[in-house]
């Protein structure tokens, strides 16, 4: 067995497949995760991200493939790996029946710690996160910030070297998800590595060194966030007109001026494109100005995960049914 | 608005004050998380017994199977049954209790296997699974608590039983002997349940299939009858039928007219069901998808 597992890689995956049936959920995964980074898997349900976290995490064996946990063969050294990484499911991953507390001396106790350890490492876990009002209250009265926040403590009970976050700020108001961000950022500071999945570009952007975009079981882009975002154009340039009747004429002016396919938005009075600089951007807006076309509202964003899939697949982002 | 300029100019300040004290809390609690020595399995179901046992803390609701059931049972059936089936309730109960004891407690098998279907649903079930702990300590430390459910309700029965006139001649000794044996044996059939618990979709799914094989088994035994008045083909399941077993040794425990084979029996057919049943329930553990 390999007791010096190589340092620098935190995840080595070449040609990770899981068939569900016929389906193949994953279907030839390779990663390389350097240690003490935050990865991001980004695109949206059903795209596989689960499905990889979860074969990654030794929870499902992967039908093809193989892969590398912290120097651990993944299929002959599932206990080692085990000990290393801990999972922080997109579902409750505690017990909703029993407090915060309660919840974070069980995983104490079958992690090997006495019950005074467990119950001081809960006590101060619980202050760490906010949650010491909460510490006898049952979890299934939490809010879904405070649930979030406690799913993660019992992830650290024991500092992982690996975290994965499976969505952790799916469903989140902006305050618990900046929340989630900084134990995140804080978590990394310390050494872990990180591997989250999202569905949205912001998040990705924020917290990942390198990003992956998957699609039907396939990474489909891989790289920093600024690589990808080259690769992009700048950004999505949304157009509010105050007369929908404008559209057509602002519509052919921009597919001119800017020479790039022009997205009609389902709001009528609303277009989209994307664009390389901000030069481009200022372009449109005198031309705009220019043709008597009167704009409510004009802005220069980062690209939305539609855009990003309309732009490496050629088709928006379809919620898949969700595969198990 | 009444907070007054001073205290609005206050605010921002002791609001980044305890930003700053949590974030460092937070990188304290995080580095903090030593790795203890990896703790053994009968350890790890002794955690997994307690978490059980808070779950009837908070949930008492469900101790009602093991503590109104038997009692409503016991009454019901001694007194409506008794005097058609045996001439009188009093000759009656001596016959059905040591019966009606192993149908309540057989009923009561079936927790470990629902709550580890709703630990499935629920996602908690990942957690554990990820742990690098031996794993079916979650079960066993389950089906030791479930031992406390069966102990609670067995002795209810037996002391409204002995309240009612129940005279067993195998004295004290017969009578915990016989809830020992029924305790090995209802620990053996619970793990028919977790396999299925580990199969079925939905908690109301795992309680309908159990019901339907519960049923038949306790009624088509010797719970309620002697089977001497069946007709010939269904006298030949009722002996086979490891329920019957059951209450032939027990009956025979609390009676003091056990045999040795009769008490063989019941642990070999303990034997077997764990033998299949508790390695199946550990494969689809794995290998769940």
């Amino acid at each position: 067995m390999n007791d010096q597992p190589q340092k620098e890689l935190a995840i080595k995956a070449a040609g990770l497949v899981k068939k569900f049936g016929e389906e193949r959920a994953v279907d030839g995964v390779d990663l390389a995760v350097q240690r003490g980074t935050v990865y991001g898997f980004l695109g949206p349900n059903g795209a596989g991200k689960t499905t990889t976290i979860r074969m990654l995490a030794t929870l499902l064996s992967p039908d093809g493939g193989s892969a590398t946990v912290l120097g651990y063969d993944l299929a002959t050294e599932a206990d080692k790996v085990r000990s290393h990484v801990s999972l922080t499911g997109q579902f409750a991953s505690v017990d909703e029946d029993l407090t915060g507390l309660e919840n974070l001396i069980l995983i104490g106790r079958l992690m090997g710690y006495t019950r005074k350890e467990a119950r001081d490492r809960g006590t101060e876990l619980l202050h760490a996160f906010g949650l010491e009002d909460a510490a006898r209250r049952q979890v299934k009265k939490y809010s879904g910030g405070m649930r979030r926040r406690i799913d993660i403590a019992a992830s650290i009970v024991v500092t992982p070297d690996l975290l994965f976050l499976d969505e952790p700020t799916t469903g989140l108001d902006p305050r618990s998800r900046n929340q989630v961000w900084s134990i995140v950022r804080t978590l990394v500071s310390t050494g872990t590595t990180v591997l989250l999945t999202t569905q949205y570009l912001e998040e990705a952007d924020q917290l990942a060194d390198r990003i992956a975009v998957i699609d039907r079981g396939r990474i489909i882009a891989e790289g920093t966030s600024g690589e990808l975002k080259a690769s992009l154009g700048t950004g999505s340039l949304q157009v509010r007109l105050l007369h929908p009747e404008d559209r057509p004429r602002a519509e052919q002016l921009l597919a001119e001026k800017l020479n790039t396919s022009i997205i009609l938005e389902t709001d009528p009075s609303a277009l989209s494109a994307q664009v390389s600089d901000t030069t481009q951007a200022s372009t449109a807006l005198s031309a705009l100005t220019k043709a008597n076309i009167e704009v409510t509202d004009f802005s220069l964003g980062q690209p939305s995960l539609d855009e990003v899939f309309l732009q490496l697949t050629g088709k928006p982002a379809e919620e898949e049914e969700a595969v198990k | 608005m009444t907070v007054s300029p001073e205290n609005q100019k206050l605010r921002p300040e002791m609001e980044t004050d305890t930003e700053g004290a949590r974030e460092e809390a937070l990188r304290r609690a995080i580095s903090g998380g030593a790795r203890p020595a990896k703790p053994n399995g009968i350890a790890t179901s002794f955690t997994f017994g307690w978490r059980a046992l808070l779950k009837i803390k908070y949930i008492p609701e469900q101790l009602i199977d093991a503590t109104i059931f038997p009692i409503m049972f016991l009454l019901m059936f001694t007194y409506l049954f008794g005097g058609a089936l045996a001439g009188s309730t009093g000759d009656y109960l001596q016959f059905l209790l040591p019966g009606i004891l192993v149908q309540t407690i057989v009923t009561l098998t079936m927790y470990t296997g629902v709550e580890l279907n709703n630990d499935i649903t629920k996602g908690i079930f990942d957690r554990f699974r990820s742990l690098p702990i031996w794993h079916p300590s979650v079960l066993v430390g389950a089906l030791m608590v479930d031992g406390v459910r069966y102990t609670m309700a067995s002795a209810i029965m037996i002391i409204l039983g002995l309240i009612l006139g129940f005279r067993p001649e195998g004295g004290i000794l017969g009578m915990v002997a016989a809830v020992l044996l029924l305790q090995v044996f209802a620990f053996s059939l619970s793990w028919i349940w977790t396999t299925l618990g580990m199969i079925m979709r939905s908690e109301k799914s795992l309680m309908g299939v159990s019901m339907m094989v519960m049923f038949p088994l306790t009624f088509i035994s010797n719970v309620f009858v002697d089977p001497e008045t069946m007709p010939s083909w269904l006298q030949g399941f009722v002996e086979i039928n490891p329920i019957s077993l059951v209450v032939t040794a027990v009956r025979g425990l609390m009676h003091g007219t056990v045999t040795f084979a009769e008490i063989s029996w019941v642990l070999v057919a303990a034997v077997i069901l764990t033998a299949v049943f508790a390695p199946l329930t550990m494969y689809l553990y794995r290998n769940k998808n």
